[in-house]
């Protein structure tokens, strides 16, 4: 999870520290490595410390409170020393704890390997035995097991591991289907390697990640465990101590001498706690996803940073005057420019065509009109856009969020995502005009339904209650206009509102959208890559090439005698009937870049 | 929706056989020869012989298991040999007390877990975010029979405001207030692992959904952010912790061993413990069986009531 991942500053894609440093850079894990440093030293050097002999009973002591002479942690009920008894009792608990997580490791990674490379019945098998392990709740397996193998500290030790072994098989089986299908396993199945070799020397290297996540994630599970089987005195037997079994047996005592099981508990807790500190660090590092910091919170509207403050209104004649607009996606401390000074204006009841190859900014700039592109990472540093002479990005955020929907509306792209996949279709579209008009849920379903009519939606009556899965993708854009339209506004963005779309369900589309265009005299922003669209619906067009504004103008103008070699190309990529070979030779070129 | 329910009743049948083959396994796998155990160490041959018979034992374990099965699908799980008791009454009425602790332990960390989660999302990086994650990995980290410990400390001998253990007072109890104080320390000691691991996937699967498309488009309707966040994200992200919630009830199950010890709740789980120790196997099968069992059924639940909020998985 980033939580952690937060805590260290995010790390720049050209500068990518090692691993090492990275987990260092992580304040939690750090103090993580810390204290787990501390116990292991002591644990480990148990033999070579002052400490007292931790089975030695001296009844005349018995129960002395903690910083009591010659016991800084006073002694138990047979006066054993519990300084001396922890330090030794937590090298027991870590040594069974590891001993635990390796041979968890060791036989869910083979299952998992195996599993995942032979797929089939072997797989077929496999899983269904993990799967009736993981049909019992956790500790009643284990429980289950100590009962067949009876109690002892080995005994608890194999239950704790055999108990854990699903969480291997299964995660090491999924990333081994991935890497078994992969080019390099291939090439080495037909350069006669035997399958043994391929997954010890080919696909074993590539699950090791997963295998060090899965342990990080699990020993401190493994320990807290084993511990617990000791205190319910299933595990470790007397004389035998660890840290479990020396706070089992405190536990009659916690009346008078609360101290015996409570410092016990508290080192289990601690080394536990640090375990899991280190072990969210090692996920986040060997996490590359994680690492990247995606999963930040992006904010109602966009962060608005501008160096010179625009004037907040202007005298202009077009519905939408977008001027000096400029957005950034930050990464780390450096920031990577996707909309370049880009200026353009809309009149009312005008199409103005953005045009441009996917990663050019157009989506960028239309998001931004009303701070939609996600934040963090993006910024608008520079522009205003503005929207009956008023600058949108000068206002307050309650400001931005009375237009969004209600004076200019998107339509979005592939609206399979784009539409709530839990609520019905009908509800979506209410749920836009509640947002901006004063009447009942009844009133707005009902002119949900006039809207999915007014978009051409066959049986809107019924229709009204289906799920966005259950609807045909031109059915859903259909909704998704409807949606845009739903308030009745002066503007519509509609970015690639047909690309997902096959060619006839496409040229629908347009011709709702024009049709809608004239009879309502709304400006219409239309963010496409293709031309041949373009020529279709655009009163005027506007080229993007990386982040900038190449080429604009009227759109036959443009069409007729493009200017810039960009526009060329792009236009070349219009096929037209009986063209073939002149089409190919006129993309050529273009392919030709995109390989540099 | 009946025919969805009927689809994973009927994918658990398998389970449950499998369960039952794991379960009547364990019996067979422990060593030691039964009617030895019952006879004692000096019991002629002759009458080993005929206990084995009596018992079924000397028939093949196939044979074994159908028998066992067929009984317990008739509600004969044996008697217990300690208790003297049926096998069946004992494990009833323990699961009962059981089930009360770990009903509300459940509920506890439902409603905590994911309040925790989403105002840890909605706060990301602020200090409500800060707080919540660091007591989360406190409480994940958190061996539940110290805490229990910890607990009892506290209010029952430091402040004397609850009870330190038992489900009732000796003397003048019984009633339902009387449950609810006696109920309160286990209860919490409990659900507070449970919490953390539901707090922290709710957290995680806000931030994802909070970036999806459909967000956006909520937000390009001008929706306010209140309602972006509880109707829009926050019903996505609900769907994907039902089935975590749904596995912590096998961890609540599985902890009512700690805290029932703890806290000497007359539960299943305190029950096992025993039973383990003094080698009453047939207890620790029925009560194994019937706990496996209602887990299976608490993830039939879960999965039923994503499909209620999730209607694409209802085929």
């Amino acid at each position: 999870m980033s939580q952690i991942a937060a805590s260290s500053p995010a790390t720049e894609p050209s500068a990518r520290l090692s691993s090492w440093s990275l987990l260092l850079n992580n304040r939690l894990a750090t103090g993580g490595l810390i204290v787990l440093g501390i116990i292991a030293l002591l644990a480990i050097l148990a033999p070579l410390l002052p400490l007292d002999n931790p089975n030695a009973t001296a009844p005349a002591d018995r129960l002395q409170p903690p910083f009591s002479e010659g016991h800084l942690l006073g002694t138990d009920q047979l006066g054993r020393d519990i300084l001396s008894r922890l330090i030794w009792g937590s090298q027991v608990s870590i040594a069974v704890g590891l001993s635990a997580t390796a041979i968890a490791a060791l036989a869910g990674s083979l299952i998992g390997l195996i599993a995942g490379f032979a797929r089939g019945r072997t797989d077929n098998i496999l899983m269904r035995l993990i799967d009736m392990l993981m049909a019992f709740p956790y500790i009643l397996l284990a429980l289950a097991i100590v009962a067949v193998l009876g109690p002892g500290l080995l005994n608890a030790l194999y239950a704790i591991a055999i108990v854990n072994i699903p969480f291997f098989a299964r995660n090491v089986r999924g990333v081994t289907i991935g890497l078994a299908s992969r080019e390099f396993v291939d090439a080495a199945r037909l350069s006669g390697k035997s399958w043994l070799a391929i997954l010890f020397t080919e696909v074993l290297p590539n699950v090791l990640p997963v295998i060090v996540i899965t342990m990080s994630t699990t020993v401190g599970w493994m320990i807290l465990e084993t511990a617990g089987l000791s205190f319910l005195g299933l595990g470790a037997q007397p004389p035998q101590s660890d840290l479990g079994s020396m706070l089992g047996e405190g536990r009659s005592l916690l009346f008078n001498a609360p101290h015996v099981s409570i410092i016990p508990g508290l080192m289990i807790f601690a080394l536990v706690m640090s375990i899991n500190l280190l072990g969210d660090g090692v996920r986040d590092v060997l996490d590359p996803r994680l690492r990247a910091g995606d999963l930040t919170r992006p904010r109602a509207v966009t962060r608005i940073e501008r160096k010179t403050k625009p004037k907040s209104t202007i005298d202009t004649d077009a519905i939408l005057d977008v001027r000096g607009l400029e957005t950034s996606f930050q990464r780390g401390r450096s920031a990577f420019p996707a909309v370049k000074s880009v200026s353009f204006s809309v009149k009312k009841g005008e199409c103005l065509g953005l045009i441009g190859e996917s990663g050019s900014g157009k989506s960028v700039t239309a998001l931004s009109l009303l701070g939609l592109v996600a934040s963090p990472p993006g910024v608008i540093t520079e522009g205003a856009a503005y929207i009956e002479g008023e600058d949108v990005l000068s206002k307050s955020e309650t400001g931005i969020r009375a237009l969004r929907g209600a004076k200019v509306a998107y339509v979005f792209q592939d609206p399979l995502t784009t539409l709530h996949p839990l609520y019905k279709v009908g509800d979506q579209i209410a749920e836009a005009i509640l947002a901006h008009q004063p009447v009942s849920k009844d009133e707005a379903k009902k002119r949900a339904v006039d809207l999915m009519e007014q978009v051409g939606i066959r049986d809107a009556a019924e229709r009204v209650d289906a799920f966005p899965h259950q609807m045909s993708g031109g059915q859903r854009q259909r909704i998704g206009i409807a949606m845009a339209l739903a308030n009745d506004p002066d503007i519509i963005i509609a970015d690639e509102p047909t690309t997902a779309l096959d060619v006839t369900v496409q040229a629908k589309i347009l011709d709702l959208l024009q049709d809608l265009r004239t009879k309502r005299g709304l400006a219409l922003l239309l963010i496409t890559h293709d031309f041949g669209v373009v020529a279709q619906v655009c009163d005027k067009v506007a080229v993007m090439k990386d982040g900038e504004i190449v080429e604009a103008g009227v759109t036959e103008a443009v069409l007729r005698d493009p200017q810039h070699a960009y526009t060329q190309k792009l236009k070349a990529c219009v096929p037209e009937l009986g063209q073939g070979k002149a089409f190919l030779d006129g993309v050529r070129p273009l392919f030709a870049e995109a390989a540099q | 929706m009946l025919a969805y329910i009927a689809k994973r009743l009927l994918a658990a049948i398998p389970v449950l056989f499998g369960l039952s083959i794991i379960v009547f396994g364990i019996m067979a796998l422990i060593p030691g020869d039964t009617a030895t155990a019952i006879l004692g160490a000096y019991a002629t041959p002759e009458n080993v012989a005929r206990v084995n018979r009596e018992l079924g034992l000397d028939r093949t374990l196939p044979e074994q298991y159908w028998v066992w099965i067929t009984n317990v699908l008739q509600g004969d799980f044996g008697r217990s040999y300690n208790l003297n008791r049926p096998v069946l009454d004992e494990i009833l009425e323990r699961y009962s007390a059981t089930l009360v602790l770990a009903g509300v332990s459940l509920v506890l960390c439902s409603i905590f877990g994911l309040l925790a989660g989403i105002v840890s999302a909605v706060r990301q990086f602020g200090w409500a975010d800060r707080i919540i994650t660091f007591f989360v990995l406190i409480g994940i980290s958190m061996p539940a029979f110290w805490l229990g410990l910890l607990l009892i400390l506290l209010f029952a001998v430091q402040w004397r405001i609850l009870p330190a253990s038992g489900m009732f007072a000796v003397y003048g109890g019984g009633d339902f207030m009387d449950l609810l104080r006696h109920l309160i320390l286990p209860a919490v000691t409990l659900a507070v692992v449970a919490t953390g691991v539901i707090a922290r996937l709710t957290r995680a699967s806000m931030l994802e959904v909070l970036r999806q498309d459909f967000v956006r488009t909520a937000r390009a309707k001008g929706l306010s952010e209140r309602k972006v966040i509880y109707a829009h994200a926050f019903k996505a992200a609900f769907v994907n912790v039902i089935p975590v919630i749904g596995i912590q009830a096998g961890f609540v199950l599985g902890g009512a061993v700690y805290v029932e010890t703890v806290f000497q709740w007359p539960g299943i789980g305190a029950m096992l413990v025993n039973a383990i120790s003094t080698r009453d196997i047939l207890l620790v099968q029925g009560g194994v069986l019937l706990v496996a069992a209602s887990y299976v059924l608490f993830n039939l639940v879960a999965d039923v009531c994503q499909a209620l909020l999730d209607p694409r998985l209802k085929t």
